[in-house]
């Protein structure tokens, strides 16, 4: 998105001061997918392309009903088909909205080095603010779920914006209109995760006993929730992280390095200083010359002269050096 | 430039011109490395440009630096080997920091910290091209996987500010033993620099006639 933005932010990538505060109000909202309700019908995903107005070119058949086959620049949201054999040997068809999971500590604005670039507003949307983003792609490193994408053409990185410029003027995100069955709502992060639970009550009756609310903890809860039938087991959705965080990796390159890393910095840079102050230069003193041209004058004596120049008498004792 | 009568050699024009190219590159490498490094130091992107060109410049200035680098490391790898002397001298810095070299060992071409300072660039320098050829986005971003690229970038920051640090060291020294900046801009020093500093080498230079840089017949002795 640009950053004609008129919401509040709360994070923004690269900067050490706080964001202003003084409006802070606002309730934190979120996306609900009902898994259990998605037929698979990819409006979600057509309605994606049309409000954001991203074309990507027709690809080609993978033999299966997803399609593209995974995220990419122009592609901010994807449904990820799964054919799963239950314990009981019936196939079930998962279905999952994959795309940006809004996460409350996210990843990507953390690794981001470009001030500005990766924003979170107030209601909990995780925003790139594709002006100030420089290419670098350590989003797609810090981002648990492996969602950001570079595009080749502008060395941006693209992803879902939760429709943060309809959300702005209080228009529920694309996706959530289009969809036909109800499986995509979005509301304040109350009601839907108020919602999930009568959701899940009902699964639950209906013997899907590990039904539940995806809202993973370790990286804060998300502002995008699922409900899923097999909670216990999120990977068998496409590999929907079990308990997704941001990798130690990336806490630790992010985290004390950086500071230890400049004060190492300037303490070398004041280090040298000191010595400067203290010690001084190193200078080159005239009995360095006396000595090193008595060594130049001694050496010169003992040269045996060429053999038809006939010549002085040549030293035998080896050279001492001068003292 | 008015080389006095009597001066020696102490890097020729190649290795000069080598070396300045590859101080070029580490700087440029420094600044557009450390605009992405913390946000205290996002301004410096600005003398590339933009962040954009700073992200886009760098890769490719670490290619030629590597390049560059090569060059240094044929150049001298011999002139830093370790030896014994050194041990000597490392535990004889406090007289060498305090300006007296007069009681320590002799040394050769390049004394114990400037060889720590050549073979810890010789170390890093690879380390950060390999590192840095994995987080390079725009060709290898989908080469290795994610926790690769999380790993390579961990190691590139911290390998880079290592460096980084070294680099202080050596530009002060060159700044603190007067005469050492002109042997890598005009490329010499005179008999009572190399006497000073570099006696065993300045010994090796004489004893087989030399101008230097090297000495003209290698032996175990004069190499050291
Ligand atoms: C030798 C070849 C090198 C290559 C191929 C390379 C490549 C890279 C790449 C691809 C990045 C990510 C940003 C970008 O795409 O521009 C990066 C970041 C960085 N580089 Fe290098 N680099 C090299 C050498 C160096 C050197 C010599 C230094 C230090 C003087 C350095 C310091 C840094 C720093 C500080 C960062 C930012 C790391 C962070 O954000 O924590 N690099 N490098």
């Amino acid at each position: 998105m640009t950053n004609y933005q008129s919401q509040n932010y709360i994070r923004i990538s690269a900067t050490t001061i706080t964001p202003p505060a003084a409006r802070n109000r606002e309730a934190e909202m979120s996306k609900l997918i009902d898994v259990t309700r998605c037929i698979g019908c990819k409006a979600c995903q057509a309605a994606c392309m049309e409000w954001n107005n991203l074309r990507n070119p027709v690809g080609t058949f993978h033999g299966t009903l997803q399609n593209p086959m995974d995220l990419d620049p122009e592609t901010w949201t994807l449904m990820r088909f799964t054919e799963w054999e239950n314990d009981k040997g019936d196939l079930e068809w998962l279905i999952r909205k994959d795309g940006c999971m809004h996460c409350e500590d996210p990843g990507c604005l953390k690794a981001c080095p470009a001030p500005g670039a990766i924003v979170q507003y107030e209601n909990g949307i995780v925003d790139f603010i594709s002006e100030n983003c420089i290419g670098c792609g350590y989003c797609v490193k810090g981002c648990p779920f492996d969602i950001p994408r570079i595009s080749q053409v502008d060395h941006k990185s693209y992803k879902c914006t939760l429709c943060s410029d309809r959300v702005a003027v209080n228009l529920e995100p694309a996706c959530v209109k289009a969809c036909p069955t109800g499986a995509i709502l979005f509301g304040t992060k109350k009601n839907m995760t108020d919602w999930a639970g009568e959701r899940i009550e009902d699964l639950k009756s209906r013997g899907f006993e590990n039904a539940g609310l995806y809202d993973p903890p370790g990286v804060g809860g998300t502002h995008v929730m699922y409900v899923l039938h097999h909670a216990n087991t999120p990977t068998i959705y496409a590999g929907l992280p079990e308990n997704p965080t941001i990798s130690p990796t990336v806490e630790f390159w992010k985290g004390l390095i950086k500071p230890a890393a400049l004060i190492g910095v300037a303490a070398a840079a004041i280090a040298g200083f000191m010595h400067w102050v203290v010690a001084g230069p190193n200078e080159v003193q005239p009995e360095d010359e006396e000595a090193a041209e008595r060594l130049i004058e001694a050496k010169a004596a003992t040269t045996r002269p060429p053999p038809d120049t006939g010549g002085r008498p040549q030293r035998t004792e080896p050279v001492e050096p001068p003292v | 430039m008015t080389r006095p009568p009597g001066a020696l050699t102490r890097n020729d024009t190649v290795t000069r011109i080598n070396h300045w190219i590859t101080a070029l590159c580490f700087i440029l490498l420094a600044i557009s490395g450390l605009s992405m490094f913390h946000p205290f130091l996002y301004w410096m992107s600005g003398l590339f440009g933009s962040g954009q060109w700073a992200r886009a410049a760098h890769p490719w200035i670490g290619i030629v630096l590597f390049i560059s680098f090569s060059g240094l490391i044929i150049q001298f790898w011999r002139d830093n080997l370790w030896n014994r002397d050194d041990v000597a001298w490392m535990k004889a810095i406090d007289r060498v920091l305090a300006n007296d070299e007069e009681d320590i060992p002799e040394v050769g071409r390049f004394n114990a910290g400037q060889k720590f300072v050549f073979w810890s660039m010789a170390l890093l320098i690879p380390v950060l091209l390999i590192t840095g050829l994995v987080m390079w986005e725009v060709y290898f971003g989908t080469a290795t996987s994610i926790p690769t690229q999380r790993a390579a970038l961990l190691i590139h920051s911290m390998a880079a500010i290592a460096a980084i640090i070294i680099w202080i060291v050596h530009v002060y020294a060159a700044i603190w033993v007067r005469g050492s900046m002109r042997a890598m801009t005009q490329g010499y020093v005179t008999p009572g620099w190399a006497w000073r500093h570099h006696r065993k080498w300045f010994r090796s230079l004489v004893a087989t006639g030399s101008n230097g840089p090297r000495p003209n017949v290698t032996t175990r002795e004069t190499r050291e």
